[in-house]
């Protein structure tokens, strides 16, 4: 047997160099699957990178018949719908997880799990659709008049009503980030040590005095949670496309039209005749691809750093 | 009791009140989507809907076309993402430890994240672009590129699952290890592994956005992998986009069907993992 | 008639000397079944816990004694699927009555646990959990005073009075577990219920433990579940045995130890068994 086959394989046997080395080819299929795609959105942006540079992220012109483009207008849409969701989803997800950790009696907390997975299980462009045809009909009748009554003195809150706009596409990413949040949330608090929850009992404590603790336990992970379903919201393409009325505005207002990064790549890259159109979009691409990265990176440290390890040493006071 | 006592007590019930809230809500927003989905696409649901390819406004149609489209793709998806994952998940749990194993493992994790519409573009430029149109073959790429993180990761966790003792046992008979992985601790993995990919072809089957600019879309049967064929998805779509209240009947409808499909695999995923314990 | 037990060689160091039948009854348990699901942990448990005594509980691992300690201050309520029959009194009142106040309950009897278990918060904050959650001060200052007092009863304010803002994980095992102390003691209870408080611990920590448990029983009433019977025989004045599920025999430690009536509690105390 040659060195090169004792290297390869400890075992000295063949049969599983072969087999370590298949598996290997697999796995680093995977990396430099990534690393094209890095290189991919690269490259094709260097045209638009190069005509605007740096205004490309301050410019909020977007004009396809001029050759101007700018991607503030999405950067804003993106930020303020992810908000818009993150706010609304974050209370909602802890309080589901919570009553399923450390409320629901078994037999409930089972079947009740399952469903509220199944949201997740939802395509996005059927959360599109029941979004335009029930969601924003919906909004448009009974909540944002009802909303533009009580605070309408916020420019927050001003402008027509269509039903069609920002916080349509708020809500919609509320509903389709929630089961992840919450899966998440629940994972960490189950996490959290029992002796956590006695001794709190112990103290006296009440049943919410005690969920309290275990949320202080679990808070990195928390943390994390909201950051993964931030994440998503971010990336999310079809449900907001369809009801966020694709203008690429900045208003104040969240009852006006808006364009996410997702969705204007959606909608205008088959159109995109232009060179610089298109390496515009792809670069809208890359600066998607990049957020989302971050977003991921920051949460799954903080995820893992609570639930593998399984105890609350390490967290500050 | 004291005062400050009853409060405590009062917010409390208050608290549990509001979360069991909370989840009643999310419960309820699925019900709502479900009952809709069936309730406006039951009406349109004939068997010429499910065999006809799409007719102009007014002559009726349907998504035949975009069932066997899908299922093509999810066919070419599933041949290529199912094995890659699979042997990615196998390396990560074998020869897991080490530098490179955990640059694959954040890798892994990473193309998970991605926005699919990226991976849309990113096929776009690798394969639309240097065919010069698009095709099946592009679409079925795009979706695999969704599948393999999904099955990579579950074949790890599964095959983590598997019990020492059994690997062990194996080894001491004098098998090599490659024969233990394959015959022996795979199989213990199988059913998980297989919940792991159905999972994931439930996730490809309700992708739209990576098909935008790789599968694209079509009106006819599909003839070969390298023309542009129709979804179940983008036909979803493009009919909830339009202006025309037939298709937007047809819309719920094909979401009738697509749904079906999604929660069938779920609903069985759920059976299968719940008989083990 | 029967032959009395032969007083046995005592590798037991006693130092409790007192008897316990000149005390009051602090806590007063008759007729006690207890159930996990269908399978009975406790039966027909009868004892007088005396006040301001250290009471030992002792019996091979799986006999119920944790169990038992555990219905003291209703900690079993939160198990799911568990039954409770007979009477538990504290000062003359039945905890388990209906409309009881649990919280009430658990601020008169503290517990520490085998493991412990401090917040992950700072030292201070620690032991002013209990006194903030209960509104039990009306200042910070007296917050501060109560804090303050509570660690050095649980001897362990010179060690921790440079370090109170800083986090309770930081302390070492031993250290910890007198935090657990201490902060079950913040709030004043009047019983204090220990499970296998040093069984975690080395040899030097289990011994401060055991001094402070001496120190302590001149305010507060203890109850320790132990499976050392050494340490049983250190520190209490009243062990019962248990086996089980059934309480063998209750007696005043010197007896326990150097002349039990029943048999069984003699083949255990010489290691025949458990």
């Amino acid at each position: 047997m040659s060195a090169w086959q004792k290297r390869l394989s400890p075992t000295g046997n063949t049969g599983d160099a072969v087999f370590r080395g298949a598996m290997f080819l697999a796995a680093l299929l995977v990396v430099m699957i990534v690393c094209a795609m890095i290189l991919a959105l690269a490259s094709h942006s260097t045209l638009s990178i190069r005509q605007f540079g740096f205004s490309f992220l301050t410019s909020r012109e977007w004009d396809p018949v001029k050759g101007k483009f700018g991607g503030l207008a999405f950067i804003y849409g993106t930020i303020l719908s992810s908000l818009i969701a993150m706010l609304i989803s974050v209370p909602l997800s802890i309080g589901i997880a919570i009553f399923l950790v450390e409320q629901a009696p078994n037999f409930l907390a089972r079947p009740i799990t399952f469903l509220v997975e199944l949201l997740a299980a939802i395509p996005s462009v059927v959360y599109g659709l029941w979004g335009i045809f029930v969601l924003a009909p919906f909004l448009r009748v009974h909540v944002e008049p009802a909303m533009a009554r009580a605070f309408g003195w916020l420019p927050l809150f001003q402008g027509p009503i269509t039903g069609i706009g920002l916080l349509t596409g708020g809500v919609i990413l509320a509903i389709m980030v929630t089961p992840i949040v919450s899966a998440v949330v629940r994972d960490v608090l189950s996490a959290v040590p029992n002796t956590q929850r006695e001794a709190a009992l112990a103290l006296g404590a009440t049943k919410w005095e005690t969920t309290i603790v275990v949320l202080v336990n679990a808070a990195p992970g928390i943390a994390g949670a909201v950051i993964l379903g931030l994440g998503r919201a971010i990336g999310e393409t079809m449900a907001v496309t369809m009801v966020i009325g694709n203008r690429p505005e900045i208003s104040l207002s969240i009852f006006q039209p808006s364009y996410t990064l997702a969705s204007v790549i959606a909608n205008e890259f088959t159109e995109a005749t232009a060179d610089i159109y298109l390496s515009s979009l792809v670069e809208l691409g890359l600066i998607l691809f990049l957020v989302t990265f971050v977003v991921n990176a920051m949460a799954r440290v903080l995820v893992w750093r609570v639930t593998r390890r399984n105890s609350s040493a390490g967290l500050a006071v | 009791m004291k005062r400050a006592d009853q409060t405590r007590r009062a917010v409390s019930a208050v608290m549990t009140s509001l979360t069991a809230l909370c989840t009643l809500v999310a419960v309820g927003v699925l019900a709502i989507i479900l009952s809709y989905i069936a309730m406006r696409g039951v009406s349109s649901l004939t068997l010429h809907f499910l065999i006809d390819s799409p007719r102009p406004v007014g002559e009726g149609g349907g998504i035949g076309n975009a069932i066997v489209g899908s299922t093509i793709l999810l066919l070419l998806s599933s041949g290529i993402g199912v094995p890659l994952g699979i042997a990615t998940g196998v390396y990560l749990s074998e020869f897991g430890s080490g530098l490179f194993a955990s640059v694959v493992r954040f890798l892994v994790d990473t193309l998970t994240g991605i926005p699919s519409i990226v991976t849309g573009v990113f096929v776009y430029a690798v394969i639309v672009l240097r065919m010069k149109h698009f095709s099946a073959f592009a679409g079925g790429i795009a979706l695999a590129l969704i599948m393999i993180p999904i099955v990579a990761r579950t074949t790890e966790e599964m095959i983590r699952l598997v019990p020492h003792s059994l690997r062990e046992g194996a080894l001491a008979l004098g098998a090599p290890q490659w024969r233990v992985t394959l015959g022996v601790v795979v199989p213990a993995a199988m059913s998980g592994i297989a919940t792991g990919a159905m999972l994931a072809v439930a996730r490809a089957s309700g992708e739209t956005a990576p098909l935008l600019f790789t599968a694209f879309g079509s009106r006819f049967f599909p003839r070969n992998l390298n023309e542009p064929i129709a979804s179940l998805t983008v036909q979803i779509y493009n009919y909830a986009i339009s202006p025309y209240d037939e298709w937007h009947a047809q819309a719920w409808a094909a979401t009738l069907v697509l749904m079906a499909l999604i929660l069938g695999i779920n609903i069985l995923v759920r059976f299968m993992t719940r008989r083990k314990f | 008639m029967s032959m009395p037990t032969a007083t046995i060689r005592p590798q037991f160091e006693i130092r409790s000397r007192v008897s316990p039948e000149r005390r009051e009854t602090k806590i007063d348990v008759t007729g006690l079944n207890f159930f996990y699901g269908r399978s009975q942990a406790l039966k027909d448990i009868s004892i007088s816990i005396p006040e301001r005594m250290v009471s030992a509980f002792i019996g091979p691992s799986g006999c119920g004694k944790t169990t038992f300690l555990r219905t003291l201050n209703r900690m079993n309520d939160v198990i799911p699927r568990t039954r409770i029959e007979g009477n538990v009194s504290i000062d003359g009142q039945n905890i388990y009555a209906p409309g009881a106040d649990v919280v009430e309950l658990r601020r008169k009897v503290g517990m520490v646990f085998q493991k412990s278990n401090p917040f992950p918060k700072s030292i201070f904050d620690n032991v002013a959990y209990g006194l903030r959650i209960n509104r039990l001060t009306s200042s910070k200052s007296e917050l501060e005073d109560r804090v303050v007092a509570a660690l050095k009863n649980a001897a362990l304010w010179e060690e921790a009075k440079d370090r109170l803002k800083s986090s309770a994980l930081g302390l070492s095992g031993g250290q910890q577990q007198r935090l657990c102390i201490a902060r079950a003691l913040a709030i004043r209870p009047e019983v204090i219920l220990m499970d296998e408080p040093a069984s975690a611990l080395d040899p030097i920590a289990t011994s401060k433990i055991e001094e402070l448990i001496v120190h302590l029983k001149k305010q507060y009433t203890i109850v320790i579940v132990t499976h050392n019977m050494q340490q049983a025989a250190r520190v209490s004045d009243l062990t019962a045995f248990f086996l089980l599920g059934k309480l063998i025999e209750v007696n005043s430690t010197e007896k326990m130890f150097t002349a039990p009536d029943e048999k069984l509690t003699e083949d255990y105390i010489t290691g025949r068994f458990g």
